[in-house]
């Protein structure tokens, strides 16, 4: 292999497995870091600046950065990353001075969004930062999008929302809601000088079986679930059967039980692990009583007369066919009724344009939805932007939180005359953290507690009101606790081959066989002879130079806990431990740092 | 030194060895020697040893003397039995602990100062007797842990740190272990792994005192240029010999080995030593050669490494004493106390 550059932005980015992983690329080692040094304040600002929504996305965001974060390969379970960035916003103090200002002079050029979600006002915030006029049309009254209408209270607070919502706001946003945008064409005349669309997927897909037409009591469920935030519904049936396995549905179920649902069911067509919930969810709604029934396959809403009295599924096991696809087939057992009264749908979500007309230059894609740019966001007619739900059907907020970032890079380049294909880069700095001999600005000791639960409020009482949070979320001590479980990742083995005299200290001290001294080679076949097993390509290989025996040192980094042990141990500092700061362009290249 | 201890977790995809465990179980604590001491990598290759022979550690006795490198078995082998003794004394307490309870595992850890200089004598006397034991020197030619002063086994000639030459002659503790009838000789190099954790291996394996001189560089007080145990120096002036691979039992011997090609030694408990020697005159089995090798090399400025000298099956102390086939612990009140009329018999076979 060649030598790795490190200067690649990219190859210390990889690292940080969870920064990597997030779509908004938040810098979660640093901001964890300030929770542990009780600097709320920092870390809700380190959050703000990359994800715009800290307090809301602390609570509900749907964290891939779990999933990725190095923790899960070492032990059990990841850090608590996104409950940790909820103790930063819980215990921060007044931020107005913090928060920056717009400019005094604005920079003349006028920007539309459409709809105030999350995507909007992400492009609303990084525009106004740059100078721009930002006017937002949004056909409800209140904002926020699916964060307000869809998410229940119980896991987001309205007034948590609201704080971050406003915090925008205050930048200064030409606010026009209640206003139902019904024709891009009539709308592209006004004169901005570029339109984002940021009007998510709205419309819950329909379960076309018999008895769907006749019979009473069957609801989308992203549509109750909006009438139940706006409190124009006020309660629901003692039995209800929830169909869908995605976070809708246990959106829709938990909500039922609080809304006077006794026996709530979920029924999913196919197996309990297919699912797409994400696992807490399921938990959590388990816990609440929700019994979650599998390989059921609904066939018919029974009705009498059109009154609801129950769902008829036909029971189903899972089989591969001769290609190794899965299907499901019918077990040949009686089909199965479940009686309810209500019927919540929630089997998927999908965009729905009709204010769109067809002649305006908007080039529309296989599945009849405006062909969207994945890198800029950019549709086929110049100044027209998509983000968030609307560009790629749905997703989750800190995704369209990303889009927006972008969407807002692109507008910014648009209207200031260039290529909006050419992004601004991203950077790598390197800063060693060394401070004394074996002494570190960073907390190298690893920490071996098993993750810790996020208190919750007591059953009974969460059950009682749709608008009492769950959970009561880490206090600061936990919290401290928790985020001492970061293995600061983003803290580089930086290696110095110059310097190396090829003693193995290294070696013999990493306790993740990270390290070894091997002759060169392709990096498949190098992967094969390291110190210990190499097989998650997802995280590169550290190659050095020849050193003076005409091997290299190659460093796995899947497996590092960035104690630091190798730099402590090295005689000749070889090795250092140095902070890698990404940055993460913004619009005008207002970069991270 | 690194103040804190070292994470539990290790790499998810660690193998393990018969008993179930893993080499980080073989550990000790924290090193508390110099960044990039040798002496630490000696232990490392310990480890790896024990790991592989998978050893019961509680079944091993770590025993040494003073120094850095009387110090390293604290990092190695944490659950094992462990004596530090008074300095170049080791060699009176192994024989002690080994007499009383021959049923472990006996290992030695040493310094060039603990063994060639203070401690020359009761070397010199614990290999004569045979002890069955494995004895490791961590020969830094220097005293490390007061601070530099040249040992025994520095070289005349070589230069101490602060610039003055070695004018006493080296003591060259692989040829006196030979003299002195080790049955088992090699010498490494704390930097080759490769070739040291098979020689540990085969050492511990050995029934009869088995010696290895490893080459173990202090990194802080002779690593300098115009030392000959330097990381640098050593790894330019390496003539790797004999290298050795361990085979553990009979039955995995799969390939016959070529005569010429290499050579295998069967050891009492059927595992086998297999020998490569670079130079085809070499007999391993063979004193005079393994002598005029060493000189050979000595003479080119060359420090000659592999196992050197093997000789299986040679009788060792408890044999040679004729003692009880059992660690004295394990013997009853009966046999201990054998009673009046045995010992009037005894008194009476002294008239
Ligand atoms: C039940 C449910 C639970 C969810 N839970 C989570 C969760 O826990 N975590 C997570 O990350 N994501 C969750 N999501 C997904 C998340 O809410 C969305 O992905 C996200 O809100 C999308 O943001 P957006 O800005 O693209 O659009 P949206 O949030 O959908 O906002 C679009 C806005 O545009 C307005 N609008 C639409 N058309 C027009 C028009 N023609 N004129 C004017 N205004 C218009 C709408 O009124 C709306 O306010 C959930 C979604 C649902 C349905
Ligand atoms: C009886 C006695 N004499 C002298 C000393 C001082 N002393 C301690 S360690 C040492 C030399 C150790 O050298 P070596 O065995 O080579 O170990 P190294 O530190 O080099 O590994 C000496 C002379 C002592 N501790 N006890
Ligand atoms: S351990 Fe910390 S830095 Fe590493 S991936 Fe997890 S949260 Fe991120
Ligand atoms: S920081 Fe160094 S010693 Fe620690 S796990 Fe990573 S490579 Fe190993
Ligand atoms: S003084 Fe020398 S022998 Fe002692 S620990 Fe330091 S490097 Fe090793
Ligand atoms: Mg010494």
């Amino acid at each position: 292999m060649f030598p790795t550059d490190t200067k690649d932005p990219d190859h210390f980015h990889k690292v940080v497995d969870c920064q990597w992983a997030c779509p908004a690329h938040t810098p979660v080692p640093e901001y964890i870091r300030l929770i542990a040094a009780g600097r709320y304040d920092d870390a809700y600002m380190v959050n703000w600046e990359s994800n715009v929504f800290p307090g809301v996305l602390g609570r509900v965001c749907d964290r891939p950065c779990e999933t990725a974060c190095r923790r899960g390969r070492v032990e059990e379970q990841p850090v608590a990353i996104c409950r940790l960035k909820r103790v930063a916003a819980d215990n921060k103090g007044t931020l107005d001075e913090r928060f920056p200002k717009v400019p005094d002079e604005k920079n003349g050029k006028k920007v539309a969004l459409i709809g105030a979600g999350p995507a909007s006002l992400t492009v609303a915030r990084d525009l106004l930062l740059e100078g721009y006029e930002v006017s937002l049309f949004e056909r409800g009254q209140q904002l926020g999008g699916m964060m307000r209408s869809d998410i229940p209270s119980f896991r987001l607070p309205q007034n948590v929302l609201d704080e971050e919502i406003e915090t925008i706001l205050n930048l200064g946003v030409d606010l026009h809601s209640g206003v139902n945008v019904t024709s891009l064409k009539e709308f592209l005349k006004r004169d901005y000088d570029a339109v984002f669309v940021g009007t998510g997927a709205p419309r819950g897909r329909n379960l076309d079986l018999p008895g769907r037409e006749e019979a009473t009591n069957i609801y989308m469920g992203i549509d109750w679930l909006s009438q139940v935030a706006f409190d124009h519904v006020e309660s629901i049936g003692k039995r209800v059967v929830v169909l869908g396995g995605g976070n809708t549905a246990m959106d829709c179920c938990r909500t039922a039980r609080r809304m006077g649902g006794e026996n709530v069911t979920v029924v999913v067509r196919s197996g309990y692990d297919e699912m797409k919930a994400s696992d807490w969810e399921k938990e959590e709604a388990e816990a609440e009583g929700i019994p979650i029934l599998d390989y059921r396959v609904p066939k018919e809403f029974v009705h009498e007369n059109g009154k609801l009295t129950g769902v008829r599924f036909e029971k189903v096991r899972k089989e591969l066919d001769e290609n190794g696809r899965r299907k499901l087939v019918p077990t040949g057992e009686p089909d199965e009724i479940i009686e309810c009264d209500d019927v919540l749908l929630a089997v998927g979500q999908e965009n729905s344009f009709p204010w769109i007309e067809r002649d305006i230059g908007i080039e529309f894609n296989e599945w009849d939805m405006p062909a969207v740019d994945e890198e800029t966001f950019s549709s086929s007619k110049a100044g027209l932007f998509f983000g968030g739900d609307a560009a790629f059907g749905p997703k989750n907020i800190i995704t369209a939180v990303a889009h927006g970032h972008q969407a807002a890079i692109s507008i910014d380049l648009f209207c200031r005359g260039e290529a909006i294909e050419s992004r601004p880069a991203r950077g790598v700095t390197l800063a060693s953290q060394r401070m004394g001999m074996h002494d570190w600005s960073y907390n190298s000791e690893v920490h071996h507690d098993q993750r810790f639960k996020v208190p919750m409020v007591e059953q009974s009482k969460a059950l009682s009101s749709i608008k009492i949070e769950v959970e009561l979320g880490f206090d600061p001590l936990l919290g401290h606790d928790e985020a001492l479980r970061c293995l600061n990742c983003d803290v580089q083995t930086v290696f110095e081959e110059k310097l190396c005299i090829e003693c193995d200290s290294c070696v013999d001290v990493c306790p993740m066989d990270c390290i070894s001294f091997v002759q060169n080679g392709d990096e498949g076949e190098l992967r094969g002879r390291l110190q210990a097993p190499s097989n998650n390509l997802n995280q590169p290989l550290l190659v050095s130079e020849d050193l003076k025996t005409g091997r290299v040192m190659v460093k796995d980094e899947n497996v590092c806990l960035h104690c630091g042990f190798c730099a402590e141990r090295c005689p000749t500092g070889a090795w250092d431990m140095q902070q890698s700061i990404i940055s993460i362009p913004q619009a005008s290249c207002r970069s991270r740092s | 030194m690194t103040c804190v201890p070292k994470s539990k977790f290790h790499h998810p995809q660690l193998p393990v060895n018969e008993l179930g465990l893993t080499y980080r179980d073989y550990e000790g604590s924290m090193s508390t020697l110099c960044a990039g001491c040798g002496h630490d990598s000696v232990g490392a290759a310990v480890v790896q040893a024990c790991f592989e022979l998978s050893l019961p550690a509680h079944r091993v006795a770590k025993l040494s003397g003073i120094g850095c490198s009387s110090k390293a078995p604290t990092y190695f082998l944490g659950k094992s039995h462990g004596f530090n003794s008074v300095h170049g004394r080791m060699p009176s307490v192994a024989t002690g602990a080994n007499l009383a309870n021959r049923e472990l595992i006996y290992l030695g850890m040493s310094g060039d100062g603990d063994s060639a200089s203070i401690g020359l004598g009761q070397f010199a006397h614990v290999v004569r007797r045979k002890l069955n034991m494995t004895y490791i020197v961590a020969n830094n030619g220097a005293y490390g842990l007061t601070k530099g002063q040249p040992s025994a086994t520095a070289d005349r000639g070589s230069l101490m740190k602060g610039g003055k030459e070695v004018t006493d002659e080296g003591i060259d503790l692989v040829s006196l272990a030979l003299s002195m009838g080790a049955t088992y000789v090699a010498r490494s190099f704390s930097g080759d792994k490769e070739e040291l954790v098979p020689l540990i291996k085969g050492a511990l394996s050995h029934k009869g005192f088995a010696f290895i001189d490893v080459m173990s560089p202090c990194v802080t007080f002779n690593n300098h240029q115009g030392s000959t145990k330097s990381y640098d120096y050593l790894r330019d002036h390496m003539e790797s010999l004999i290298s050795a691979d361990f085979i553990p039992h009979k039955s995995e011997i799969t390939v016959q080995s070529e005569p010429g090609e290499a050579q295998d030694i069967f050891m009492h408990d059927g595992s086998v030593m297999r020998l490569r020697a670079a130079d085809e005159s070499y007999d391993p089995c063979s004193r005079s050669s393994a002598f005029a090798a060493i000189e050979a090399h000595r003479e080119k400025g060359e420090v000659l490494t592999g196992l050197l000298y093997l000789e299986s099956g040679a009788s060792h102390l408890h044999e040679n004493l004729n003692t009880v086939d059992k660690a004295l612990n394990g013997l009853g009140y009966k046999e201990l106390c054998p009673g009046d009329e045995v010992l009037k018999e005894l008194n009476e076979s002294f008239r």
